[in-house]
């Protein structure tokens, strides 16, 4: 089966090609979304680190960001730096580079300010959306699809629909050879001994349980009940009661296949096949940006109460498992997983056709928030203080 | 048409609630995943995607859903009875508790 997509220099295969404006520290924003209004087929990449952070948080930005930027969706690059910031812009430009596509920066101290460097900017970046233009897609195998996948806004059909459709969505692409990576670690407690069965080996089922406890430690290290942080007031609204309940419909979304390992939050899928678990927190921006930062093409989001949020260099389908949600929200929501809760569809129909859509997305169809264009948050997932 | 609830494994102690304008005393059916169902009446309402409890569940006991501990119960809750956050607790992420 095939899919119909860019093929880049390094062999990776996108299914977007878009020019990514990207700030390496939260003051350069502003510039790099000027820029992006400025120029068409641009995305621009505004987050909120970069500067007096610890060296762990440092480090894990300017990764984050060269990741954002390896992006197969990518197909060329323009870091907007301030000139004074924490992050390593050599390292990224560098890095990115090695993909073999073009990467500008502009430095907004050199170049005398926010209005010139914005001139400057926009320069660049039309010159660079111009470049890429004449790409075309053209048809690759299943086997190069990187599928994500997130639940947010959950309520009790999550677990029963459309999670079990995402499901089926992951092992379908794990058969064909490809690549599926889910996260939400805080979303495994309570449901971590599941997973760890599921393990290719021990060690993998050690470190599923290791990063459980890591998160687990850290949200009781505020000496309180996690509620209302986890479950939402949302999600207890809509029914689930703890953080267990919650877990154990959202691994639904897992499939039922081997999981191969776990990488940490700024790891990219080199040639990593089949099921993978991604260190990331349930927020929508942090695990969002973490799975675009994979090199993910494209997402899989489950809810049930409508969560409407997108990415900009990665398209996001959304699966709605709620009848009553789906109707009310149908300009941002994609498949109806509602029929199963209603009784008119079963799991593996509405299965399937989430997996067409998905496919069809791979190649080039919009989602519903590409089509509103709601998809302009991001941000890096970092563990220590702001200093 | 009665409204339907699910019992997701059969070692489950609730069902899944799936109507709009449930109400105290209004008769349900409990369905499980193989087809079969069962009728009860719910002693309060229930709210669309909220559970109810299937059986007797002591306060301390275990609440199961998905063939899994969601929790525990704390208060003593009859069969019927709207199970949520008044009368059952998460075990997990309790950095409320002192030492488990």
């Amino acid at each position: 089966m095939e899919f119909m997509g860019y093929v880049r220099e390094n062999g990776k295969v996108g299914a977007r090609n878009h020019v990514a404006i990207i700030p390496s520290v939260n003051c350069a924003n502003d510039v790099a979304k000027r820029i992006n209004s400025a120029v068409a087929n641009t995305r621009s990449l505004n987050h909120h680190q970069g500067c007096c952070q610890l060296p762990p948080d440092l480090d894990r930005v300017t990764l984050s960001l060269t990741g954002l930027g390896q992006s197969p969706n990518i197909g060329a690059v323009l870091i907007v730096s301030l000139g004074c910031e924490g992050t390593d812009v050599d390292y990224m430009a560098e890095n990115i580079a090695k993909t073999g596509k073009p990467v500008e920066v502009i430095r907004i101290q050199e170049l005398g300010g926010t209005r010139l460097a914005t001139e400057k900017g926009i320069e660049i970046a039309q010159k660079l959306a111009d470049k890429i233009a004449p790409y075309k897609r053209q048809p690759v195998d299943m086997s190069n699809c990187i599928m994500s996948i997130k639940c947010g806004a959950s309520d009790a059909t999550s677990g029963l629909a459309s999670n079990c459709v995402i499901g089926y969505v992951a092992d379908r692409i794990v058969d064909l050879g490809g690549t599926v990576v889910f996260g939400e670690t805080t979303e495994f407690i309570g449901a971590e001994h599941i997973l760890a069965r599921r393990a290719r080996t021990p060690e993998v089922g050690k470190k599923i349980y290791d990063i459980v406890n890591r998160m687990e430690a850290r949200a009781k290290s505020l000496g309180c009940d996690m509620r209302k942080g986890q479950p939402t007031p949302g999600n207890i609204a809509g029914g689930l009661s703890s953080i267990e309940e919650k877990s154990l419909g959202a691994i639904m979304k897992s499939g039922s296949r081997t999981i191969e390992g776990v990488l940490e939050y700024t790891d990219v899928i080199t040639d990593q096949k089949g099921l993978w678990i991604k260190d990331t927190p349930g927020r929508e921006i942090e695990i969002l940006t973490g799975m675009a930062i994979t090199g993910s093409q494209a997402m899989c989001f489950s809810t049930g109460r409508g969560a409407p949020q997108g990415f900009p260099t990665m398209p996001v389908l959304k699966i709605c498992g709620n009848p009553v949600t789906f109707q009310h929200l149908q300009e941002d929501m994609d498949v109806n997983a509602g029929l199963i809760i209603t009784g008119e569809k079963s799991i593996d129909q509405v299965g399937e056709e989430a997996f067409r859509r998905f496919v069809g997305v791979l190649s080039g169809e919009k989602t519903h928030c590409e089509e509103l264009e709601y998809y302009n948050s991001i941000d890096i997932y970092t563990m220590g203080p702001v200093i | 048409m009665k409204a339907m609830a699910l019992q997701c494994n059969p070692k489950d102690n609730v069902a899944v609630l799936f109507d709009e304008n449930a109400f105290a005393g209004m008769e349900i059916e409990v369905r499980d995943k193989a087809g079969a169902s069962t009728e009860m009446t719910i002693n309060q309402p229930v709210p669309f995607g909220h559970k109810l409890a299937l059986r007797p569940i002591a306060k301390g006991e275990d609440i199961i859903k998905y063939g899994e501990s969601i929790g525990m119960a704390t208060a003593d809750i009859q069969p019927g009875d709207h199970v949520h956050v008044h009368n059952m607790d998460s075990k997990r992420g309790r950095g409320d508790w002192k030492e488990e």
